[in-house]
């Protein structure tokens, strides 16, 4: 469980985050969204405890982020980048390997029964098929699900997730993002950025909508992303709307342009 | 299964060429003579002299293989693994392939600290000392800069080091410039060129300690050095403070470059060209790289010192061999983008 609470962060004189309070419950899936440069990465490090808060605390399972020892704070809250772009083709499973890091000893490697584990990981998200091929070769959709594994293997219970789908297309940002829920599923708190609010409303339990570095809205996706919230954020009309699908109903996001559309 | 095998074939090549190199000279010399030469030698060595094999051989033998030969060759192994480990640390360390291990300066500032110990006047084990020092105070230099920068570490660092070498070799050019011409002048120039010609059982033992100083925790912590590999908030992310693993792979690969350096003078490209190809056989897994660089590079550099030995009357300086076979190497990265294949 995370608890932020009256969370505020600037880097010299720029405010970044103003008192952000929220609580991620356990076994939850929340999307923080919000527009380009509003703080959502800088609210992430905060969380790792990469950056310190000027004012305000981060709480990971009651005890202050700041007290974890690197290591100790790497059981608890494991970080998926938004890309990764490898200089050296380390095969899958090496990769994946590094999340080890935190359960083993200084001189320690891993061994086979670790291996093992990776591959249980990569089994999870089914690419074990990937395991020794070079981290240079797979696609984008593959490396992404390949830094999952490298989170899950680590065995922390919170994953931190940077924009998971954002270079990723249209059915590959699908398959990632069910992944995530399935994830959610087996216990997992997840909180993960994006730019479309439409994976909010179907995917995430909870939706963290920030703007100017304050909590725009936090609740469920459904009730908290309403037409004028969006607005809001994005600065342009969005009409949401119930569509039937084969599959059921979803909640979906349509653009309708607004003041920056209309001067074009 | 597959890599044991690789790297038992790798060891034996290594402990062939060894061998192979007692033969090589225009001293001939029998196997078995070698064979047991070496082994009094150990034997002589473990018990502290008190145990020894009956002689079998001229003094002119012993002299020849124990006195000229073994130094030179254990030297070309000590400097060839200690470039190459080197290398490859800074490689991952800097995430870049293409990196040797004179990027933080440690190179130059061993030549400059020579060329200005022959300019003194110092003995033979004053230079390499001086050599020493040099190199690794031109390290820490560029380190103190990088510090207290306010750019990007790993950026910072780069710079600093480009710096830091320029300065110690307008350093160089200078000591060259004021000194005669006759006796000093010839003197820097070989020594700067790279070679193990001269080199006696002091040098060796002189360098051996900062090498194993370097390379124990290098290859106690290999593993943890793919983690320098991926970005700053990934690995922190995963658990490890990367500012002391950094810093410590970059004190134990200068340890190793500066000491290699003050007794071989300066062989370039073996540091780069050598973690290349052990990537192309044995994949980018540090746990694999450092034991398999540190036996290539021994097995290299022993075989171009066979060459500069004699492959003409006049010996070849070792610098020249190495650039002639490291330069295409470097050329090849650059056109291949420096990705190795190995789907």
């Amino acid at each position: 469980m995370i608890e932020v609470k009256n969370l505020c962060f600037s880097y010299g004189s720029g405010s970044v985050l103003d008192n952000i309070s929220f609580c991620a419950e356990p076994g939850s899936l929340i999307a923080v969204l919000g527009p380009n440069g509003v703080g959502k990465t800088t609210l992430f490090r905060c969380l790792l405890g990469f950056l310190k808060p000027s004012s305000g605390r981060v709480l990971v399972n009651g005890k202050d982020v700041s007290l974890f020892s690197k290591k100790d704070l790497a059981k608890e809250i494991a970080y998926i980048p938004q890309s990764y772009n490898p200089v050296f083709n380390h095969t899958v499973l090496d990769c994946v390997l590094m999340g080890l890091t935190s359960s083993l000893s200084v001189f320690e490697q891993p061994g086979p029964e670790h291996e093992k584990k990776a591959l249980q990981c990569l089994q999870m998200l089914e690419i074990e098929k990937l395991a020794h091929r070079g981290s240079m070769k797979i696609s984008g959709g593959e490396r992404q699900l390949m830094l999952i594994a490298r989170a899950l293997v680590q065995d922390a219970k919170v994953l931190i997730m940077d924009e998971p789908t954002s270079s990723l297309d249209y059915g590959n940002s699908f398959n990632v993002m069910d992944r995530i829920s399935e994830l959610r599923d087996r216990g997992y708190t997840i909180l993960f950025s994006s730019h479309n609010p439409d994976q909010g409303l179907r995917w995430a339990d909870k939706v963290l909508a920030l703007k100017n570095g304050k909590v725009l809205a936090y609740g469920p996706a459904k009730e908290s992303l309403s037409g004028n919230v969006l607005k809001e954020l994005y600065g342009i009309d969005v009409s949401v709307n119930n569509v039937s699908t084969r599959d059921g109903d979803y909640t979906v996001c349509i653009p309708l342009g607004g003041k920056n559309a209309q001067n074009v | 299964m597959k890599y044991r095998l690789k790297l038992a074939l790798l060891g034996a090549g290594c402990l062939f060429v060894f061998i192979a190199s007692f033969f090589m000279g225009r001293y001939g010399i029998d196997l078995p003579t070698v064979i047991r030469l070496l082994a009094d030698r150990f034997v002589r060595m473990v018990s502290f002299g008190k145990l020894g094999l009956s002689q079998t051989w001229t003094g002119a033998q012993q002299s020849i293989v124990i006195n000229v030969r073994l130094p030179r060759i254990a030297a070309a192994a000590l400097v060839g693994a200690a470039l190459a480990v080197a290398g490859a640390a800074y490689q991952g360390m800097f995430r870049n392939p293409m990196v040797s291990p004179d990027i933080l300066g440690a190179s130059t500032g061993a030549g400059f600290g020579a060329a200005l110990a022959i300019l003194l006047g110092f003995s033979y084990s004053g230079i390499t000392t001086m050599s020493f020092v040099f190199g690794m105070a031109a390290v820490l230099m560029a380190w103190l800069v990088s510090k207290s920068s306010r750019i990007q570490t790993t950026i910072a660092m780069v710079l600093a080091g480009v710096m830091v070498s320029s300065l110690f070799s307008a350093g160089t050019s200078f000591v060259k410039l004021v000194a005669d011409t006759q006796s000093q002048l010839p003197a820097i120039t070989y020594w700067l060129m790279g070679s193990l010609s001269s080199i006696k059982m002091a040098d060796l033992h002189f360098a051996a300690i900062p090498i194993l100083i370097g390379l124990v925790p290098l290859f106690l912590l290999r593993w943890r050095i793919n983690l320098l590999t991926v970005s700053e908030a990934e690995a922190r992310s995963m658990g490890i403070e990367t500012g002391r693993l950094r810093l410590l792979v970059i004190f134990c690969a200068t340890l190793m470059t500066a000491a290699s350096v003050s007794i071989s003078g300066m062989i370039g490209w073996v540091g780069l060209a050598i973690p290349h190809f052990c990537r192309l056989i044995f994949g980018q897994d540090y746990r694999r790289l450092i034991p398999c660089s540190a036996l290539m590079g021994a097995t290299f550099l022993m075989l171009v010192d066979n060459i500069s030995r004699t492959i003409s009357t006049a010996e070849i300086p070792l610098g020249i061999l190495t650039a002639f076979i490291g330069a295409p190497v470097f050329l090849y990265l650059i056109i291949t983008g420096g990705s190795a294949k190995n789907d």
